[in-house]
């Protein structure tokens, strides 16, 4: 089981009571849709991906984005089991999905980046390391059920 | 591959942010060192804790460099043959350890340009930061 301090409890707890999960989401897909072109290849279905203006504005990826993070928001309310909590979705994004668990690294930074720019000073060294062990273990749990 | 405005974008932004190298780069490393803990085994040599001299001669150093190789994008190797003359014979550093310190930078300056650091800058910075990396360890082997 996952060991977590009682900084990165109350850190984790803090960012999303802090963050607006209606931009957060839609910013940071967007953004990696963006910075990382190729993983417009799960995202055949949405429409209008040709340029950093039409991603920004597309409501889809923006509905997604919403998506993904309510996701999150799960694994931080059973920050002590996200491997069970994400069971499911582990099996749905290797079998139904076919997303290669790389991606999830790279959605990862980019929700760094983005709560980052956001928060300016008060993210700092110690709450970026507490922030990206959380998405580590939620990448992690994601991967599990891969096979 | 960087376009022309991607070039352009990236010799502006490092050229407003050298006056606080010292800044940028400490904090970019004060990062990596608190996130991933086994860099600090290159700096084992140096006082690396947060404000020492040491960290700010160094993250002054490193930022110079990036912002020196931003001027001109195209000369990369030339501007940057020293440096990997240095990295893969004297430093020695593993070449993985430039992506977790290149995103550092990344959140470094997002913390520092915030809703300035668009989608578009990110992605340039991103590329520009790689290519640098790519540069640095071609003497490698």
């Amino acid at each position: 089981m996952v060991q977590w301090s009682d900084f990165e409890r109350a850190t984790i707890q803090d960012i999303f009571s802090k963050i607006d999960s209606g931009v957060v989401g839609p910013a940071a897909l967007s953004r990696c849709l963006i910075v990382y072109p190729w993983t417009q290849r799960y995202f055949g279905s949405f429409g209008n991906l040709y340029n950093a203006d039409a991603i920004t504005s597309n409501p889809k990826v923006a509905a997604h984005g919403k998506v993904v993070l309510a996701g999150l928001e799960k694994a931080v309310k059973n920050m002590d089991d996200i491997k069970t909590t994400y069971k499911d979705l582990s099996v749905l994004h290797s079998e139904k999905l076919h997303v290669d668990p790389d991606n999830f690294n790279l959605l990862s930074d980019c929700l760094t980046i983005v709560v980052a720019s956001q928060m300016g000073e008060a993210f700092t060294a110690d709450v970026q390391a507490a922030f990206q062990k959380f998405l580590a273990v939620v990448v992690a749990s994601l991967r599990k059920q891969y096979h | 591959m960087l376009s022309k405005k991607e070039k352009k974008l990236i010799k502006d932004i490092w050229e407003r942010l050298t006056p606080v190298a010292e800044d940028i780069g400490s904090e970019a490393l004060l990062r990596m060192f608190t996130s991933y803990p086994g860099t600090k085994t290159y700096f084992s040599h140096l006082d690396i804790s947060p404000g020492s001299a040491h960290l700010n001669s160094h993250g002054k150093k490193i930022v110079l460099a990036i912002a020196g190789g931003a001027k001109d994008i195209s000369q990369l190797t030339v501007t940057l043959a020293p440096l990997q003359t240095l990295h893969a014979y004297q430093l020695r550093i593993d070449p993985t350890n430039f992506k977790l310190l290149s995103h550092c930078m990344l959140v470094t300056l997002a913390c520092y340009l915030g809703e300035e650091f668009t989608p578009v800058a990110h992605a340039a910075m991103d590329k520009y930061l790689s290519a640098f990396a790519a540069v640095l360890s071609e003497k490698y082997r």
